[in-house]
């Protein structure tokens, strides 16, 4: 008896030891060795910043390609996994039933399952098919990308509109049925404004796995140097490869240190997007729980 | 009654759309790996990589797979137990909750970012205490330890935070501590969702690509000791298609992925048969 009390005593401070002092050492160091290379240089290097912007001169020291390749890829994965996505949700929560709902909702469970690194080889086999059919000029690309991306995220789309639309009160539909509602009033006036907030986000999250994703860009057109994407079949940077990219073959002190400024940046826009859905999600169990 | 609803079509289409991409997805992979099964020839369970010579053996990429995210998992479910523990039974409450939302911030990190802090923080610590590259199985362990940490707390929190609610009353009159109560009752009575995290970690950490691929040094070689270099099968197929071997490797990939969809389908379908049998 006691002595498993001590036993898992030690094994309490043990683990906490662990976690807190890996990564607290792990963001202590990419927070002292990016904050002071954080700003404007970072971004942008010598170009100025305006004309960098607007895509007039190109940036050749400064991660603004890169970022604005992240951005384009997290727009462009939202704009293909977001409709199908959270349409499927609504529907296995509400119009699906018996084996079709159980079939649908494993499915789902097994692709949210599947390693990112696969997902980018079903992109890479994908070109291959193509250009041995239909279109010999096809390579990957910036829309390759996130397609496999939208693959990617899917599932957990479908996942947190289904419970947000699950978890409201029953007492919402039962009300708008007795007031006379049909069932598409119910769920257009009713449900859907109400787990609006929760549904936003579960959107938030997957724009934050669509972000930090490294290995399926890998396999599907991601480049170190390509400028602004171009266009929906160009090449592309994005945020994380150059990281990747950085640890493994940087040249001298100056690209390292914008390796720590492009982990920062990435790393507050995860912590951002992360906070942003936390609190989306919150705010919708606060009202329709009551405050715990 | 419920069929005699008027379902939107747009939401019918989109079942059916993402249905439909689901299943292109896996039959495109398993049709791949039996093609690349047959294509590759007989050298493919072999331990020689050599695509300049026609050898396309995975052998020490499938060991180095299995090795790398087992040591992980072994030390992260310590790890998470650990945590667990802290935040439940034993820490006190204000270390209790730092730790908790220390964990979330940690789900939240990008794992390239994990990988970036270290190449420059750990590599370095290990190759100054114990020689060689740094770049090693030990290494990548550490880091994905750290990695699939999280996920696992999360996913054992639930089931326990439910159980301890329910025996709380019980045990406090009974005159149990806190932490009595949390080891003598609540730990064993959620073995089973325990042991349901492991199989979420291990999902997660086979199928990990930037760990293994930025610190485990991508050598081709069995994994002997700690200290040696690895290449998992995830980092195989990222090195190798982005460096372009092209032609007949590209089968012995295809099967590479193969194993990682069946991996992961298979740690996907134990985890729900030991959801099944232990609802709460």
């Amino acid at each position: 008896m006691r002595r498993r009390l001590i036993f898992f005593r030690f094994l309490a401070y043990f683990g906490a030891l662990f976690v807190a002092v890996a990564s607290g050492a792990l963001y202590f160091f990419i927070i002292s060795r990016g904050l002071p290379v954080l700003g404007g240089r970072l971004f942008f290097g010598d170009t100025p910043p305006l004309a960098a912007i607007l895509g007039l001169r190109p940036v050749w020291d400064g991660i603004w390609p890169a970022f604005a390749g992240t951005f384009c890829l997290v727009l462009l994965t939202m704009l293909l996994a977001a409709l199908p996505g959270i349409g499927c949700g609504i529907y296995l929560a509400r119009f699906a039933e018996g084996r079709v709902r159980e079939r649908l909702s494993f499915a789902v469970d097994l692709l949210a399952g599947v390693p990112s690194i696969v997902m980018g080889l079903f992109g890479f086999v994908l070109i291959l098919l193509l250009r041995h059919t239909i279109a010999p000029q096809a390579t990957t690309s910036i829309s390759l990308a996130a397609f496999c991306l939208a693959l990617l995220v899917m599932p957990a789309l479908v996942v947190t509109t289904r419970s947000s639309l699950e978890s409201l009160p029953p007492m919402l539909e039962l009300t708008g049925a007795s007031l006379g509602f049909s069932e598409n009033q119910i769920l257009r006036r009713l449900l859907l404004p109400a787990a609006a907030r929760g549904i936003l986000g579960g959107v938030i999250l997957s724009m934050g796995r669509a972000a930090e994703d490294t290995a399926v860009i890998m396999l599907t057109g991601v480049v170190v140097n390509s400028g602004l994407p171009a266009g929906l079949a160009a090449k592309f940077e994005a945020l994380p490869f150059l990281i990747y990219y950085t640890a493994a073959q940087y040249a001298d002190e100056s690209e390292l240190l914008r390796g720590f400024g492009a982990s920062l940046v990435l790393l507050l826009l995860s912590a951002f997007l992360t906070g942003g859905a936390w609190l989306c999600q919150r705010g919708m169990e606060r009202r329709w729980k009551g405050i715990r | 009654m419920r069929n005699d609803r008027k379902r939107p079509l747009w939401l019918s289409v989109s079942a059916l759309y993402v249905t439909a991409l689901l299943a292109t997805v896996f039959a495109f992979i398993i049709f791949c790996a039996v093609e690349g099964l047959f294509m590759s020839g007989p050298t493919l369970f072999t331990s020689t990589w050599a695509p300049e010579e026609q050898r396309f053996g995975i052998l020490p990429m499938i060991a180095a797979t299995a090795a790398l995210s087992l040591s992980a998992l072994a030390l992260g479910w310590i790890v998470a137990l650990g945590c667990l523990c802290h935040i439940h039974g034993f820490g006190g409450k204000i270390s209790a909750s730092l730790l908790s939302s220390l964990l979330r911030i940690m789900t939240a990190t990008p794992t390239v970012v994990y990988g970036f802090a270290s190449v420059f923080l750990l590599v370095p610590l290990i190759r100054g205490a114990l020689g060689g590259s740094g770049f090693s199985w030990l290494t990548a362990t550490l880091a994905l330890a750290l990695l699939i940490t999280p996920t696992m707390v999360l996913a054992m929190e639930g089931a326990v935070t439910q159980v301890a609610e329910g025996s709380r009353l019980t045990a406090a009159s009974l005159g149990f501590s806190r932490s009595e109560h949390f080891v003598f009752v609540v730990l064993p009575a959620s073995g089973r969702w325990l042991r349901a995290a492991a199989l979420l970690g291990f999902g997660r950490a086979a199928g990990d690509t930037m760990i293994p691929t930025m610190l485990a040094g991508n050598a081709v070689q069995y994994p002997l000791s700690p200290l040696d270099a690895i290449r998992t099968l995830t980092a195989h197929i990222g090195l190798v298609l982005s460096s372009d071997v092209g032609g007949t490797a590209y089968y012995s990939l295809f099967v590479a992925g193969g194993l990682l969809l069946a991996l992961s389908v298979g740690a996907n379908l134990l985890f729900r048969s030991v959801r099944r049998r232990g609802k709460l």
